[in-house]
């Protein structure tokens, strides 16, 4: 028996980890996309299934409510993520130069990355209430009668926005802190010494170091934004009528409330495929980077 | 030097960063702590203090909250041991024994193939198995659907830990007549165990944060965890704001604790999983 544990141990090891592979991640990719090929009835105990061809890819192409998710998410991400990454370049930068406070900077910023997605969707929530929010009664203390930040058609979207900056900037500021505390100080002072402004010294010292990072950053965090859910679905659940409809957002309602499982899973897969193009794209673009640093 | 006006703009940026920061943590603490009276009339720092929003989400026979908190801790303390259980092994084995280069590299993109997916294309096919085998509307389906969630990331993530382990460690090890199993439990895991905090700890935030699989998996507060709860206020008509600032402090705890505790392993442990993953 030892014996036996001893000359496998690597094959033992490794099958849980294989078996949970296969039977909670292959398994569900292969009905997902057997889904979004069929009529999906669900029955007590069961489901029903009927092959239905490309049905749901015709419905997808009539369908406006997922043209207006698509755009929404992919200009909510080319907003979003450009911002994130100046401010948390920003942030990472300075508390990488100060000796004092440094820990408690870093343990600051890094709070929104801990905090559920749901609940920081609350806490602006409850801010930017029409009524009894903190902002609204704050504008009211000056006589100014804020707007209704959340049910205005042309205010969701960027509020939602500006939600997302609140908390991904950490995320960026993490990844940049790793990179700006590799650079050596010495770099810097010599560039000073020679006659450089402190811009001169970090546009043309500390920026081409980090030109890896910043890609990889970037990249990683438009992934991360594609999948934007829980702080639009608390804030807004995508209205008022469609102006903050995300992907994610608009499959729960075609999956889950409309029942519609069929539909719903050609919506998913073309998510999915949209997503795993972009991440070829990436490694490919990461690869030609690290080969040039 | 120019640069000596330096470090006062400097800390006046970061001063203003942690404000922003802060400022929405502490302005719903203070409504969670204030009668609707003082959440109605704008009262912001002059009001009689109160816990009854607190005890509004533990007491009573329409308090879910605290159904919905054990089945928080069932969710993420389950997935965190099932995650360590199989990412450890499978991460050592992979970074330790020689595999075909085909299996490695297969596993691993795999893995990282799934870490880049939404969620939700899990959603649907979870959601239709879990009723399948009679697991939906339980903590037992939150558990596997949150391990499948942070799988990737913690191999990954511990494979890197193991990959710093000096071999001749491991060849002493075997020398002594340690047994593969007994170099894995006696050797690489203890000299790991910086990684299997930040794996435990990271897995365990996962799992408290999500949302998406308990609205998908769950129907009632007998599945259902706190994000839940917390979501469910904004559906009624009558906001019932001091509760709902209670219920969003209640679900802040793990990251207030966390971070005033385990800072230095969430930093590692987040730094290498964002720019190996």
């Amino acid at each position: 028996m030892g014996r036996l544990l001893n000359e496998h141990f690597p094959l033992i090891a490794i099958a849980p980890l294989v078996v949970a592979l296969l039977v909670l991640t292959l398994y569900p990719a292969v009905q997902l996309v057997r889904m979004a090929f069929s009529d999906v009835g669900l029955v007590s105990g069961g489901t029903t299934w009927t092959f239905v061809g490309l049905d749901h890819l015709r419905t997808l192409i009539g369908d406006r409510v997922a043209r207006i998710a698509f755009t929404n998410t992919l200009i909510f991400t080319v907003v979003v993520v450009p911002i994130e990454a100046v401010l948390g370049l920003l942030l990472a930068y300075l508390v990488n130069q100060t000796r004092t406070l440094g820990t408690f900077y870093k343990t600051v910023f890094i709070v929104p990355l801990l905090l559920p997605p749901i609940a920081i969707g609350a806490l602006w929530r409850l801010m930017l209430d029409y009524n009894y929010g903190v902002v609204n009664q704050a504008l009211l203390a000056f006589g100014i009668g804020g707007p209704p930040w959340l049910a205005s058609p042309s205010l969701a979207l960027p509020m939602v926005m500006l939600v997302d900056v609140w908390h991904w900037t950490s995320f960026m500021f993490l990844i940049f802190l790793a990179g700006v505390s590799s650079i050596p100080i010495e770099l810097g002072e010599a560039a000073e010494v020679d006659g450089a402004s402190p811009w001169q010294v970090f546009r043309d010292v500390v920026l081409p170091i980090l030109k890896p990072t910043i890609v990889v950053a970037l990249m990683m965090r438009t992934i991360l934004a594609f999948k934007v859910f829980d702080v639009p679905y608390l804030l807004t659940g995508g209205g008022p009528g469609t102006a903050t409809e995300m992907i994610n957002i608009y499959i729960e309602k075609v999956f889950f409330q409309q029942f519609r499982v069929g539909y719903g899973g050609m919506l998913t897969l073309l998510t999915a495929l949209i997503l795993s193009t972009f991440v070829i794209v990436y490694q490919q673009l990461s690869r030609r980077v690290e080969a040039e640093a | 030097m120019r640069l000596r006006a330096g470090p006062l703009v400097r800390h006046g940026v970061l001063m203003s960063a942690v404000l922003i920061t802060l400022l929405p943590i502490v302005f719903t603490a203070f409504t969670s702590f204030k009668f609707r009276r003082d959440i109605i009339s704008g009262r912001f720092f002059d009001f009689e203090r109160t816990l009854v929003n607190y005890e509004r989400l533990f007491e009573g026979s329409r308090a879910v909250f605290g159904q919905l908190t054990v089945n928080s801790l069932i969710a993420g303390i389950g997935s965190t041991l099932l995650v360590l259980f199989i990412a450890s092994l499978g991460a050592y084995t992979l970074s330790r024994f020689r595999w075909p280069k085909r299996v490695s590299a297969l596993i691993l993109g795999w893995l990282l193939f799934v870490y880049m997916l939404p969620p939700i294309t899990f959603a649907g096919p979870f959601y239709l198995i879990a009723r399948q085998i009679g697991l939906f509307d339980t903590p037992a389906v939150l558990v596997i659907a949150h391990s499948v969630l942070t799988l990737p990331f913690a191999v990954w993530l511990l494979q890197s830990f193991f990959a710093e382990i000096p071999r001749e460690l491991e060849e002493a090890a075997s020398l002594d007549g340690c047994s593969r199993a007994g170099t894995f439990w006696r050797v690489a895991l203890p000299i790991t165990l910086p990684g299997l905090y930040a794996t435990a700890i990271l897995t365990f935030v996962f799992s408290w944060k999500d949302f998406l699989f308990a609205l998908v998996l769950t129907s009632t507060p007998r599945g259902g965890t706190i994000p839940i709860g917390i979501a469910s206020f904004v559906q009624e008509w009558d906001l019932r704001y001091g509760e709902m600032a209670a219920a969003t402090m209640l679900a802040a705890i793990p990251a207030i604790i966390l971070v005033l505790f385990a800072q230095r392993h969430i930093i590692k442990g987040m730094t290498m999983g964002a720019v190996k993953g």
